[in-house]
């Protein structure tokens, strides 16, 4: 399969590296957000996230399991992502590939060092019984930019979830009764931004040909403050970046935080209220 | 390449060309019977079974005498010959290259199907690995396409970019007798080689007249249902230049 | 106390609301959406394209693969990611059901690729994948000879009904419930796939037979609508 051509590759570079994108997009312009709760009626939470052609499914489920030896006073987080094959003529079946690692390790991250998920309140009896959360995202349709997509669906899973009724006496979660409880959230909610380089240029929210062209991405999450602070990052791919590029990269992305993150919260929220 | 060649490579594609005139068709699908009668005559996408024409494929109806066709709406590439393909080189052997023609088969440049002399030894200074090239089916074997680069204008491409569309859609984008890439061509200032195989080189002095040239034929492809698209895809262009400044 | 009365109040021989849509996943050659009520399958079709590694080519035909799986957030327990025994099963059950409609003799060495997934399960799960993937083999312009459609027929005590859900298929009274999913082809009507679980008579075997041919016949026309209402631009019914 023809993915992209080397010519149109270099054509990109060559745009991007003029503070110029394809679509007409500012360097720090997202692609259209939409987000859609209405996964499955049996997920705890969940989301359908759009960012352009790309699409990721994000659900929450939880369970009860034994606490980590070093936190037993505290629920569970995990987080696992398939690319699958569905979505990309590139994906394969197989055990997990690093490109899903990766995506699940980051969003995995970014909750847990926000402390956006108050563990605390997860533990049902110390050392023995504890809720475990657990985040699994499917790509749908990779038209680039799935780690973004992944993050807000996490957001909006966790957000519009309701946690499952816990029958202390049968020792077990009756998922069919109803419950009204929501997983215990702190203010810190987490907002994931992957900053590419193309020659002299940095940007977000790669299209597919522009992460294909793509020489390396910065990859932080953002909780809020004031100023604003950094809970997570990673560089990815070989590239390397002088300091004061690394600091034009972070400004990138700092800059754009505060209306991208009311954008995401106010989708999430008129959301939530049409589930009601 | 120059714009007289384009024309020749644009004739090629002629009676593949959709034309716009014609009465709205109907949609079918898979099994259903799209005529009943003795004197009727299946063609491409449709079988005969007892009185009736059925459909092989889902698209379009379409009647020239007695003869009933069925023009795919969507599907991948299946190779014919004289087809123009662009493809990408994806590897090289002693006597050619092998290349991904974005269809079910691959495809095969033998060495002597090259304009001019090319060193055994040497393959990738006339096409590399990953290079881009126009060319023409030469035959379709049962293992596989066989491709030539004999006819003027065909070979690496250089400069440039590719833009993608369903190889279904290229009848739309050439347009009756060559129209509509013709005026995409003379609004974008744009050379443009459309392959069958889906891919669309577009090369023009700046960046900015391709991707213009891009839009619309991305514009053609998505429209492709629209009565009258050639007018449709001159008020597009007119009205993406007026945004320009 | 006998099964006079449906649970969710439908017909006998009604289905729950069917939704679908052609086109959900843009990068895939053919796609679409298929629903029960709230059993929901997503399809998308790759190919023909070539088929890696080499030694599983066949130089006489085309080869089609399907893979069906339940996201793990489809059931209240969730599953693991990866494929297990059923989902196997249901993979070469889709197979053999599609198999028979679709004509890639004329590609040798190559593979049709068929995704299924179920973001959201309420029984019939493979019911609607089937349709799905019809759905989507016509839209990825792979030649068939025809559709095909496949719904659930159940036995509930003593009745027969049509699109079983899952409250139905955990009845327990009376004869409790019998769960027969079949597919058959659009244009001869024949039977392409059946799978049984619980306990029927022939002669009521025959019966659920004849229902869920009558079914699908009604399933065939809304898929028949989504395909050709291709030309609004909208692919949805």
């Amino acid at each position: 399969m023809i993915e992209t051509s080397t010519l149109t590759k270099s054509a990109i570079s060559e745009y991007i590296s003029k503070g110029k994108r394809f679509d007409k997009r500012q360097l720090s312009e997202f692609r259209n957000l939409s987000i859609d709760l209405a996964l499955s009626k049996k997920a705890e939470g969940g989301a359908k996230v759009k960012l352009g052609k790309t699409e990721v499914w994000v659900g929450v489920k939880m369970e009860i399991a034994e606490p980590y030896p070093d936190s037993p006073d505290k629920g569970n987080l995990m987080v696992t992502a398939e690319l699958l094959p569905l979505s990309s003529s590139k994906y394969e079946y197989g055990p997990p590939k690093f490109n899903a690692i990766e995506i699940g390790r980051l969003v995995d991250r970014g909750i847990r060092e926000s402390k956006f998920i108050d563990f605390e309140k997860l533990c049902i009896k110390e050392g023995e019984k504890v809720w475990a959360v657990i985040i699994d995202i499917y790509s749908i349709n990779d038209d680039g930019n799935l780690l973004d997509a992944a993050f807000i669906g996490a957001l909006a899973a966790l957000k519009s979830a309701k946690m499952p009724f816990y029958d202390e006496k049968k020792e077990k979660i009756d998922y069919e009764a109803e419950s009204k409880k929501k997983i215990p959230l702190t203010k810190n909610i987490p907002i994931n931004f992957s900053i590419h380089k193309i020659k002299n240029s940095f940007f977000l929210d790669p299209s597919i040909e522009e992460e294909l062209a793509s020489e390396g991405r910065i990859i932080l999450a953002f909780i809020p403050d004031s100023p604003v602070k950094i809970c997570s990052m990673q560089k990815g791919e070989t590239m390397v970046v002088s300091t004061d590029e690394f600091n034009k990269a972070i400004k990138l992305a700092e800059d754009k935080y505060d209306s991208f993150f009311s954008e995401v919260m106010k989708k999430i929220d008129s959301e939530i209220l049409k589930l009601k | 390449m120059n714009k007289q060649e384009i024309n020749r490579e644009t004739e090629e594609s002629v009676q593949e060309g959709y034309d716009d005139s014609k009465e709205e068709r109907k949609v079918v699908v898979p099994g259903e019977t799209i005529v009943s009668g003795a004197d009727y005559l299946p063609g491409e996408g449709a079988v005969r079974e007892g009185e009736d024409i059925v459909a092989q494929k889902f698209g379009l109806i379409e009647h020239s005498g007695k003869l009933v066709k069925v023009i795919p709406l969507s599907g991948v590439f299946i190779p014919r010959r004289g087809n123009v393909v662009i493809g990408q080189v994806t590897d090289m052997t002693f006597n050619g290259w092998m290349t991904d023609i974005n269809s079910p088969y691959q495809a095969f440049l033998p060495i002597m199907e090259t304009p001019r002399f090319v060193n055994k030894n040497n393959l990738s200074e006339f096409l590399n690995i990953g290079e881009l090239f126009s060319s023409k089916i030469k035959s379709v074997k049962a293992k596989g396409v066989d491709l030539t680069l004999e006819g003027r204008g065909f070979g690496r491409l250089e400069g440039g970019m590719i833009v993608f569309v369903n190889p279904n859609k290229v009848p739309r984008i050439i347009g009756r007798e060559g129209s509509m890439i013709k005026l995409i061509n003379d609004e974008s200032n744009c050379k443009i080689t459309v392959g069958q195989n889906g891919l669309v080189w577009i090369k023009g002095d700046n960046i900015e007249d391709e991707l213009l040239a891009k839009k619309a034929i991305l514009f053609t492809a998505e429209k492709s249902f629209i009565h009258g698209l050639t007018d449709k895809v001159k008020e597009f262009i007119e009205k993406e230049k007026g945004d320009k400044e | 106390m006998a099964y006079t009365k449906r649970i969710d109040g439908r017909k006998f021989n009604e289905t729950r609301e069917i939704k679908a849509k052609i086109g959900v996943v843009p990068n895939a050659d053919g796609s679409a959406m298929f629903s029960f009520g709230d059993t929901v399958a997503i399809a998308a079709v790759y190919g023909p394209r070539q088929l890696h590694p080499q030694h599983l080519q066949n130089p006489e035909k085309g080869l089609l693969r399907c893979n069906y799986s339940m996201l793990s957030f489809s059931v209240n327990e969730r599953i693991r990611p990866g494929p297990n025994k059923r989902s196997t099963e249901i993979s070469k059950i889709t197979e053999w059901s599609l198999a028979p409609a679709i004509l890639i003799d004329e590609f040798p060495n190559t593979v049709v690729d068929v995704h299924i997934a179920i973001p959201q399960a309420d029984a019939s799960t493979r019911c609607a994948g089937i349709n799905a993937a019809s759905l989507a083999l016509a839209h990825a312009g792979v030649p068939m000879k025809e559709l095909v459609t496949s719904v659930s027929i159940g036995k509930i005590d003593k009745q027969l009904v049509a699109d079983v859900s899952k409250a139905e298929e955990d009845y327990e009274e009376g004869e409790g419930a019998t769960d027969i999913a079949m597919s058959f082809l659009s244009r001869s009507e024949k039977l392409a796939h059946i799978q049984l679980d619980g306990k029927i008579s022939p002669k009521e075997l025959n019966e659920a037979i004849k229902l869920g041919l009558e079914t699908c016949k009604k399933i065939r026309k809304i898929q028949e609508d989504v395909l050709k209402s291709i030309k609004d631009e909208k692919g949805e019914k």
